[in-house]
Formats: C-alpha cells, structure tokens, sequence
C-alpha cells in the first residue's frame, strides 16, 4: 500500500467510562479524517477539539519521554504520542485504557499502584554506610564497562505498557510487575549499589520475580528497548547463583573524596502524587 | 531466599524429567523408532519387557527418581498457577501444606508399588 | 467520590488476544500441556503399578488400553509431554540467564532478548514437531 500524501476516514472506537454514570466501559464510534503522519494522540486531541469534549485521556509530553499517554491500540499496549494511526491500520482503530490498573475515567489509568510497588523495591542507590549515603563527601567512580551493564534498564519511562500487557499481571495482585522487578535489578547491578540483599529478599518471594514464565511480551511492547524481560531472568540468575554461592562478593564503587565546600542539603519537597 | 530454593530444585527436577521421562517415553512411546529396553519383542507393555524393567534395580531406582522429580515438579507447577489466581494468605499456606502431604502420600504409594514390582517380577 | 473501575484482566488475560508474540502463546501452551501431563499422572501412578499384581492382570489392563481412546489419549499424553520437555528446556536456559544475552544500548529498531532466543525457539519448536511426528507414528501405525 503506497504511503504518500493522503487522507482517509478512520473509524475510532474508544473506550469510555465515567464514574459517576457508568457501571462500566463501553464503546462509542468516533469516525476522523485522518492524514499521514497523525498520531493516536493527535487524533484524540482532534476529536476532544471537534467532537466530544468530554473526551478524557493523559498526556504530556507528545514525542514518546514522558510515559503519560500508554493506552491499548488495537490490542496492543502502546504510546499514544508514538504510533502513528496509519501505521496501524486502515480503517478501524480501537483505543482502550491500559488493562491491568484501575481506571478513573475514559482512558486514564490509576498508576499510583505501580508508583508505589516501584518505590518498595528502593529504586536509589542505597550503600551499607549510611553516614556516607546522607552526607556524602565525594562521588563513585563507575567505568564505561560497569555502566553497559544496567545502562538499558534506566531508559525506563514508567509508562505502564509492560504492566498492561504482561499475563501474569491479569491474576496476581500481588506481583510487582516487570518495571519494578527490572528497576530492582537495574540497582542491584549498579557498581555504586550495596542493597541487593534487602531488594532480593522483597522480590525472592512466593509472588515475586518467580512468577514471571517469560511470556516476552513486556519486552514486545516497551517503547523505550528497556526489554524487562531480560532483566528479570538476568536477576533470577543472580538468584540462583547465590542461592549456591557462586557470586563473588560485590566491591562496591569507593567514594573519591573531592576537597571542595560542600553543598548545603535541600530539603526533600512533600510528595503530591496520590493525595 | 526460601523461594528461591523451592524454584532451583523445580529446574533441577525439570532437567531430571527431561532425562528421565525423555528415556521412558522412548522405552514405551518410540518403541518402532527407537527398539530401547525392550529385549522380548517390540511390544513395550508386554509382560516379559514389563518384568525385565521392574526386576531390574537399576530401572526401579531410576523410576523412583522419576516419581519424586515429576511430583515435586508437578505440585510445585500447580501451585504456582494457583497462588497466581489469587488467594488469602491463610489459604495459600494450606495449599501449600496440603500439596506437600499429598506429594509424600503418592511418592510412599509409587516407591512401594515399585518394590512391590521387583518383587513381583522376579518370582511371578 | 464515584468508584474506580478495576480493568484486571483475569485468566482470560492469560489467553491472549491475537496480537501478541509467538512466546505468549507458548507461555500457555506450556502451562496446559503441564496440567495435562499432571493429571494423567495421577493416574499413571496407580495404572502402572497393576504390574505388581503379576502378568495375568497386567496383560488384561493392557489389553483395556488398546482401545482408540486410549490411543488417543496415550498420544496426547506423548504430544504434551514432548513440547513442555523441549519449551521446558528453553525456559530452563532463558531463565538462568544463557539465551538472553547481555544488556546493551537500546538502539531503534529494538532488538530485545525475544531476538536473541528466537533461534533457540525455532530448534525446540521443530524438534517438537519431529518428536510428535515420530509419537504419532509409534502410535497409531506401527504395528508390534
């Protein structure tokens, strides 16, 4: 099929939902004229424009950094900003909210959840010299090598398509979910890191890291090529070697002390998320 | 780090299964491909093949074998799919309980089944 | 204020819906081949131990197998079996860390470690088919 210059009639069904009327989502039929290079999120913010300012979705950015805007096209958990419409089909589209979260309305997920699973796995860099960790006196130094090893799985944007579209997220409530258990893993890597006992005793669980069978599709879906995926089977390596202790004891990064003033320490602003 | 273990022995069985149950599934399945442990006859369930395995020690400690890696790793499977559909704490450690017991029951029944075979091979 | 609508798919999340990759599907293909081979199993256990009551009523259980059902039941039997060994033998070196490969920069187009086991699920999906064949083969034509 050629790709030049055109412009066709698109049918959207879009999932829609409002609390305080629906029992539940339900579809309505949106028909677009749209053209080559329209994003799905273009031509939301096209019908919301012309059609039905009732229309609620999230996003921010609109070029694929800021992870707001993941919703089901076509089945497929993407980025709204990211896909283009004719790239995916040429008459119908459908456009649902992320499975496997709450929704508030139309197609606004409630992420706060995956927030707060992914802040329990301590997503920082934690070392056993706590002294050190608040008031640091200089930094870590970390060659190219040790960067490589965990470089891909901090292009993570939190968007929630691997959430939505990994199986094992449909049943267990209690999962974490690729994004947390890779982050986990990201830390536990990082030469700078001495926390991976804590973090492996959160994620080694009944419903951790071994509930995931490697269905892939988290890795299918991410649109960033953090491929969780690999980094949850990379840490159940490391789970199992040291289960028959086999890792080598893990040299953690030395602080290179730096001669100047210190900085003064800013206070951590409140957390809004949520409330 | 409990987890961790129960799962490490789950592979572990997996790969003894794949051997084993690999080596038994040829003996009795692939018997016109494959003529494997069946010197009367190419019939794999017929007596004399049945009682020449079962007299064997060798055959009955490898089937005993096969017996407590296919119900660990069975059990552990089914609970896993289980605990993945969602259960109350209390429920979850009773399954895991009652599919323990149930695995001891049948792997007791299966060895002395097993015995009992040798046993019976050699003198019926 | 109004309730959330809780969007979980459930088990039928565990199905798929048509778009996903190859490996989802053989995800579930593996975990009802594993159901399968266990429930038979618990059978197994004690059909097979009627050996222990001497020839006379082996051969006669025996003889209750060859019946087409059976049959069909003992290849199925074989056909689970065969593809959850060999994908079981896939999982095993992906989940240990073998056929993932290393993290590395992610450049578009991503290739992500499904590119890099795919070869390794091709050989276990075509050994699969070999074995099945030759099952099928064992079972229903060859004649002892």
């Amino acid at each position: 099929m050629e790709k030049t210059q055109k412009k066709c009639d698109i049918i959207f069904y879009i999932h829609r939902y409002d609390p305080e009327k629906d029992e539940g989502p339900w579809e309505k039929q949106y028909t677009l004229q749209v053209e080559r290079g329209m994003t799905v999120l273009d031509g939301l913010h096209k019908i919301k424009e012309t059609q039905d300012p009732s229309l609620a979705f999230r996003f921010s950015c609109r070029m694929g950094v800021c992870g707001s805007c993941a919703m089901l096209i076509n089945g497929k958990p993407m980025l709204a900003c990211n896909t283009q419409i004719l790239d995916v089909t040429e008459k119908i589209l459908t456009v649902a909210p992320l499975p496997n979260f709450t929704i508030i309305r139309d197609l606004v997920p409630d992420l706060v959840p995956m927030f707060g699973v992914h802040a329990s796995v301590q997503p920082h860099i934690k070392r056993s010299d706590v002294m050190e960790m608040e008031n640091p006196t200089g930094e870590y130094f970390q060659t190219p090598r040790q960067l490589e090893e965990f470089l891909q799985f901090t292009y993570c944007i939190k968007c929630g398509a691997c959430m939505a579209a990994c199986p094992t997220m449909a049943t267990d409530r209690k999962y974490p979910g690729p994004m947390p258990l890779t982050q986990a893993y990201r830390y536990n890597v990082d030469s700078r890191d001495d926390g991976g006992k804590d973090r492996n005793d959160m994620v080694a669980t009944s419903h951790g890291v071994f509930n995931c069978h490697y269905a892939g599709e988290c890795s299918n879906v991410c649109p960033k090529g953090v491929d969780p995926a690999r980094a949850i089977q990379l840490m159940k390596k490391d789970l199992v070697r040291d289960y028959f202790n086999l890792n080598k004891k893990k040299v953690c990064a030395p602080v290179n002390c730096v001669s100047v003033e210190p900085k003064p320490k800013v206070a951590v602003p409140p957390f809004t998320v949520g409330k | 780090m409990r987890e961790t273990k129960y799962w490490t022995w789950f592979i572990i069985a997996g790969f003894m299964i794949f051997v084993l149950g690999g080596l038994h599934m040829m003996t009795v399945h692939l018997n016109g491909v494959v003529s494997l442990f069946n010197p009367f006859g190419s019939d794999a369930v017929a007596w004399k093949n049945v009682a020449y395995r079962s007299k064997s020690l060798c055959f009955t400690l490898t089937y005993i074998a096969l017996l407590g890696a296919v119900l660990y790793h069975g059990f552990y499977g089914l609970r896993t799919i289980l605990m993945e559909l969602g259960l109350q704490k209390t429920t979850q450690r009773k399954l895991t309980a009652s599919l323990w017991v149930i695995g001891i029951i049948l792997f007791v029944i299966g060895t002395l089944a097993a015995a009992a075979a040798k046993i019976a091979a050699t003198t019926l | 204020m109004a309730y959330k609508y809780d969007n979980h798919l459930g088990i039928i999340g565990w199905l798929g819906g048509g778009r996903w990759g190859i490996e989802r599907y053989l995800y579930i293909t593996h975990r009802l081949a594993g159901l399968g081979i266990l429930l038979f199993f618990m059978l197994h256990i004690f059909e097979s131990s009627l050996r222990v009551f001497g020839p006379r009523t082996w051969e006669a259980a025996m003889a209750t197998m060859k019946h087409p059902l059976f049959e069909i039941g003992e290849f199925l039997v074989f056909t689970g079996f065969a593809f959850h060994a060999l994908n079981g033998i896939r999982l095993i070196l992906i989940e240990l860390g073998f056929a993932v490969g290393k993290a590395e920069e992610p450049t578009y187009p991503y290739r992500t470690s499904l590119n890099t086991q795919r070869p390794l699920m091709l050989i276990v999906m075509v050994l699969s088919a070999i074995l099945i064949l030759a099952g099928g083969y064992n079972i229903f034509f060859f004649v002892k």
